[in-house]
């Protein structure tokens, strides 16, 4: 073999490792799920999140997963990424889809750091008929079906137990398409004040789940876009 | 070619350098064990905030004051050495011959071994004193404090957060921690998941959290008010560096009000008859009120009940 062509085929090898390493670099390291841009109007920024039994990933179809509400276009975002104003009061609406689950300790079926100490809950149950609005500071996830998880900012001191469908639904008739339309549900919402400072906040879920993760949160529970995610509080 | 030299003008020029060497050595090592304990000293970690942690503190600026002498004596012999015994323009001739020197071998060894051994023997006290030295000691300590008036607190860890149970409020139980001054304090630590850690940095306290194990440790509050931060120390998953929070030592009266006001308040909402009876552990698979294993809760499944299948390697 004559020295240009091993010196081309050097170059060649050499740039196939680069490009291939920029790949994963870019396609896994650095690829994150889509950020969800809330704006306040008179001071109150409106959250849309519901949480599914599956999701419409290729990879993790059934693993449990959070969706985002884009507040211009309605549609529902797999991911658990979005962004609110600082110091507006932050209202959360919660679709809880998915069925119940005990939690691990029984604490967070306390509401905590929500305005009042409080939520506003109704179920909807199979057959589309809901359950008056009623005010709530505690879920009790251990008096039977529920709790499905809980919605947790730790740094911002808000603990709130996601309500789920009850256990004759939570057994049969979840949704099972996901972004869920349609199947019983908790309707959920609380609000909170975000921070007046710009910031990376995270929030995630303290019951167990995640397939097979008993002894530990594992899959959805510590990947971005399914079952933990952040919020960004923009000055 | 080297000149040999009576032996008695030698011993009496190596008598003068290491009397030299002594006379540099000492006060640079007196001013640095005074500039260690009095300016060094008040700053070094963990702090002052508790017995344990001023123990720490002690023990840290001890080793630092035996060590420091040796460091400089290293020093200030290479120093002297270089300056004394440096190649002059045109010295071509080898240095004496050496062959022993009974006297400065049994020094070293004697000085060496007194200080090796003594900070054998002083970093054993001290790793247990006082009281297990804010370590855990497992579910049955050796090293108590002499009280029986202790505040027990019990640190729960779980992916990504502590919370603290308070036996003597009624088994209430908090995501914050305060603790009063001027007390000793009986943390009981242990996790509903996986290995975590809990480190009260400026408390001076370290205690692995197992699942299902009681892990023991003590403290004594000092007078000193203000926060401190606790840390998971356990690398526990994805989030385990958000996994900290800040806690407060308050005079005992602002206690007293809080965790009363707690435990009011949890009795109002109705949390605290919700939580499981107070124990030394949880099991993180049994749900006590509905007397069943978590993974076979009829209908209690989630996920369109994926979450434990019977097929899941996960039955404990």
């Amino acid at each position: 073999m004559s020295l240009p062509v091993r010196i081309t085929a050097l170059l060649v090898a050499f740039a196939a490792v680069v490009v291939g390493a920029a790949f994963i670099v870019v396609h896994y390291i650095l690829a994150n799920p889509p950020t969800v841009t809330f704006n306040a109007s008179g001071g109150v920024t409106n959250v849309m999140l519901q949480e599914d039994p599956q999701n419409d990933s290729a990879s993790k179809p059934d693993w449990v997963s959070y969706f985002v509400q884009d507040p211009n276009t309605k549609k529902w975002e797999h991911t658990t990424l979005f962004s609110v104003p600082a110091g507006t009061t932050v209202h959360v609406t919660i679709l809880g889809y998915d069925g119940c689950t005990p939690p691990r300790n029984n604490f967070w079926s306390l509401v905590q750091g929500t305005t009042g100490g409080t939520v506003n809950l109704s179920i909807v149950n199979a057959k589309g008929v809901a359950t008056p609005t009623r005010r709530v500071s505690v879920i009790n996830g251990w008096a039977g079906c529920t709790v499905g998880h809980t919605f947790a900012i730790p740094a911002l001191h808000v603990f709130v137990p996601v309500a789920s469908p009850n256990a004759l639904d939570s057994a049969n008739s979840l949704c099972g398409e996901s972004p869920c339309t349609s199947g019983p549900h908790a309707v959920e919402s609380f609000s909170f004040k975000a921070p007046a400072h710009a910031g990376t906040f995270r929030w995630q879920c303290f019951v167990p789940c995640g397939g097979g993760f008993l002894d530990g949160n594992g899959g959805p529970m510590q990947t971005l876009g399914y079952m933990m995610g952040n919020m960004e509080v923009r000055a | 070619m080297a000149t040999p030299e009576a032996p008695a003008a030698s011993a009496r020029t190596d008598r003068n350098h290491g009397m030299r060497i002594f006379l540099i050595w000492l006060p640079l090592a007196v001013i640095a064990d005074i500039l260690i304990w009095f300016v060094w000293k008040p700053h070094m970690p963990p702090g002052t905030m508790t017995e344990s942690a001023e123990h720490q503190q002690f023990d840290i600026a001890v080793m630092a004051m035996a060590g420091a002498p040796v460091l400089l004596f290293v020093w200030v012999y290479a120093g002297y050495a270089l300056v004394t015994w440096r190649q002059r323009a045109g010295d071509e001739t080898d240095g004496p011959p050496i062959h022993g020197n009974a006297r400065i071998q049994a020094t070293w060894i004697g000085a060496t071994s007194v200080i090796v051994l003594g900070l054998f023997v002083f970093g054993t006290v001290e790793l247990i004193a006082p009281a297990g030295a804010g370590a855990g000691e497992g579910p049955a300590p050796i090293w108590q404090p002499n009280t029986s008036h202790r505040l027990v607190v019990q640190v729960i860890g779980q992916q990504w957060a502590f919370t603290y149970r308070f036996p003597q409020f009624g088994g209430m139980e908090s995501s914050e921690l305060l603790l009063p001054a001027n007390s000793t304090v009986e943390f009981h630590v242990t996790s509903l998941d996986v290995i975590h850690s809990f480190w009260a940095y400026q408390l001076g306290v370290k205690a692995d959290a197992n699942p299902g194990v009681d892990n023991i440790a003590y403290t004594t509050t000092k007078d000193q008010l203000g926060s401190f931060t606790v840390r998971c120390n356990e690398l526990c998953g994805l989030w385990h560096g958000a996994m900290f929070n800040t806690g407060f030592i308050v005079p005992p009266r602002t206690f007293q009000a809080w965790a009363r006001g707690v435990q009011l308040k949890e009795a109002r909402n109705g949390i605290l008859h919700i939580l499981p009876p107070y124990a030394p552990s949880y099991d993180p698979t049994v749900v006590p009120q509905l007397g069943a294993s978590i993974v076979k809760i009829d209908a209690i499944t989630g996920a369109a009940g994926y979450y434990y299948p019977p097929q899941d390697p996960v039955t404990p």
